[in-house]
């Protein structure tokens, strides 16, 4: 049994790779996010990577909406077990499964649904869900939302819904690391008071100001699955670094779509111990 | 003389209603939802009759989009409900990602396409969701005649896995297919046999061709009229194989030019025969408010507007 701690380290260090061979993909978001996914699949959420169904009967389901994090999702799904980590090396690359953005259309198992165009992995995940309750299926469905996403109209579409129909076994945790393309959230667009708009739309709102503190991230979602079930759709605020895990990629939105060249991908490895064995 | 009576105008978005009723007692995995318009897509029957199979989203009908994406994954076969601008344009971008791409078996239901959707004008009356909905790949696109058609293809769609675009309208048109056809996806229905002319007609516009070809044949000439309801896959060979016959084309639809019926033929003769064509379709314009009878015969989609263009394609 792998202890849990090692996961994020080796994790950040096949994000780093990923995005190096192609000098492409979004490595900042991803590494930001390191803890949220191995919180999620390597303990909270009850899965099956051994035997994965697109319909997701008997199990949690997860939906990255922020497409764009691929590289930590991608990671994520390979060390637990839906498919070979080798695969992590052909990211981006012609006739890979692992396309830049996730997609369903070329059978990459732990995938159930494409994005990438902002805003809808709420509404998929609100379906999934009403899906669950017409089965009577008691498990769970999660989803990741970046806070700059949250700036799209469709997930106050959803937030409505999910709050109005009582959509209760629903945890979206929301990625506040407070950095966007064209600078900070404040600059770009500022959103206020992000938990007081999902309160007024229905949801049971919790905070995690310790993002990337991977036994507070187990601790918050834990406590987000007790409030599921009581007639409200549950969100988790989660502030993050962008970039954590690397001193000179930490907290700037100068990393989020930009490939670390060989230079910058030593040193940045050198600061990540591998764990678990490159792929 | 073409044989089809008329058993009774209806409109085809009646058909569908009836068809998802029917679908709902049939088949338990067959879940409806709709964005606040419940009573013009004539989905009253099927919510009450299954209120727990039916999802009322609210005027949100991107959300709605995606969250039909997300109902399939639990193994449901939702359909949605709007009108068919609101059911393409508005949320071409979650169809393309959350469904087409996505590969989800969502059902796609479109009221009040077209023209005929009448008097609330322009804004409403999409004339290019055919030409949206067939771009995407491995979409299917259906476009029903009458009522009968319009019921049979909404029970047929729910055996099809794969995205469909269904699209029908809001007024009452002549219902002359018979009740107990079964709708088969990807299969023209030649209506009529002739050899002078092949009107290939979709929608509301078949029952024009029919009527169109009944002129014709005073007038000593002989019309096939074949009905393209699926528009995607489509029929290459029933083209083909009667255009072989007759050697010239008129299309038929309520939508415009570019991208639809019209330029299917056009693009399927050019590879494969090259004929002429005249396509009876909007040219490049926006709709505008007016009764249905009034806009189709501005705009010059009815069977008077289909003899025109049988006798200009006849002289080339």
């Amino acid at each position: 049994m792998v202890p849990i701690t090692d996961y994020p380290s080796q994790i950040r260090r096949d994000i780093l790779r990923m995005v190096h061979k192609p000098q492409s993909g979004h490595p900042g978001g991803s590494m930001g996010c390191t803890e949220f996914f191995t919180a999620l699949y390597f303990d909270v959420m009850r899965h099956n990577p051994a035997a994965f169904r697109m319909d997701g009967k008997g199990e949690d389901l997860f939906f990255l909406s922020n497409g764009h994090i691929s590289p930590v999702f991608y990671s994520t799904l390979a060390r637990s077990g839906y498919f070979p980590v080798a695969e992590l090396s052909t990211f981006r690359l012609i006739n890979s499964r692992l396309q830049g953005h996730p997609t369903t259309h070329d059978g990459l198992p732990g995938v159930r649904i494409a994005s990438g165009s902002l805003g809808q992995g709420l509404s998929v995940a609100v379906g999934a869900a009403q899906a669950k309750k017409l089965h009577n299926d008691p498990h769970l469905v999660f989803t990741l939302h970046g806070d700059g996403e949250l700036q799209e109209g469709q997930i106050w579409e959803a937030a409505l819904y999910a709050g109005a129909k009582k959509v209760d076994n629903l945890i979206a945790t929301v990625d506040a690391n407070g950095q966007q393309i064209d600078g900070s959230t404040d600059e770009v667009l500022p959103m206020g008071d992000l938990g007081a708009k999902f309160s007024a739309f229905g949801w049971d709102v919790l905070h995690l100001e310790q993002g990337n503190d991977l036994h507070a991230v187990q601790a918050a979602l834990r406590q987000a699955i007790t409030r599921t079930g009581k007639g409200k759709p549950v969100a988790l605020i989660m502030k993050t670094a962008m970039g954590h895990g690397v001193d000179f990629m930490a907290g700037t939105h100068k990393w989020h779509g930009i490939a670390p060249n060989d230079d910058e991908l030593a040193r940045a490895l050198a600061q990540c111990p591998e764990t678990l064995g490159d792929y | 003389m073409h044989p089809y009576i008329n058993q009774g105008s209806q409109d085809t978005r009646s058909g569908f209603g009836a068809g998802l009723l029917e679908l709902g007692r049939r088949n338990p995995k067959v879940v409806a939802l709709c964005a606040d318009l419940t009573g013009s897509l004539k989905m009253d029957a099927f919510a009450k009759e299954f209120p727990e199979r039916f999802f009322q989203t609210g005027i949100a009908e991107a959300h709605m989009m995606s969250m039909a994406a997300g109902l399939t994954i639990g193994g449901w076969i939702p359909f949605t409900g709007t009108f068919a601008n609101f059911s393409t344009g508005r949320v071409y971008d979650q169809i393309r990602q959350s469904i087409a791409y996505s590969d989800k078996n969502v059902k796609i239901c479109a009221s009040h396409a077209g023209l005929t959707l009448g008097e609330d004008g322009a804004t409403h009356q999409i004339l290019e969701d055919i030409g949206l909905m067939k771009m995407l790949p491995g979409m299917t696109v259906i476009v029903t005649a009458d009522y009968n058609q319009t019921k049979a293809a909404t029970i047929a769609i729910a055996d099809h896995h794969g995205p469909v675009y269904l699209r029908f309208g809001r007024p009452k048109v002549a219902n002359f297919t018979p009740a107990d056809k079964p709708f088969v996806i990807g299969k023209a229905d030649v209506l009529l046999e002739g050899s002078d002319v092949t009107i290939a007609a979709t929608g509301h516009l078949v029952w024009e061709a029919l009527e169109a070809a009944n002129t014709l044949a005073a007038q000593g000439i002989s019309a096939e009229v074949i009905n393209f309801a699926t528009i995607k896959p489509f029929d290459t060979e029933a083209l083909l194989k009667s255009v072989h016959k007759t050697g010239r084309v008129v299309t038929a639809e309520e939508h415009q030019r570019h991208g639809g019926l019209g330029d299917l033929v056009a693009q399927t003769l050019g590879m494969h025969r090259p004929a002429p064509i005249e396509m009876v379709a909007v040219n490049d314009s926006f709709g505008e408010s007016g009764t249905p009878a009034q806009l189709m015969d501005k705009y010059g989609l009815n069977a008077a507007a289909i003899v025109e263009a049988t006798l200009r394609v006849r002289n080339r």
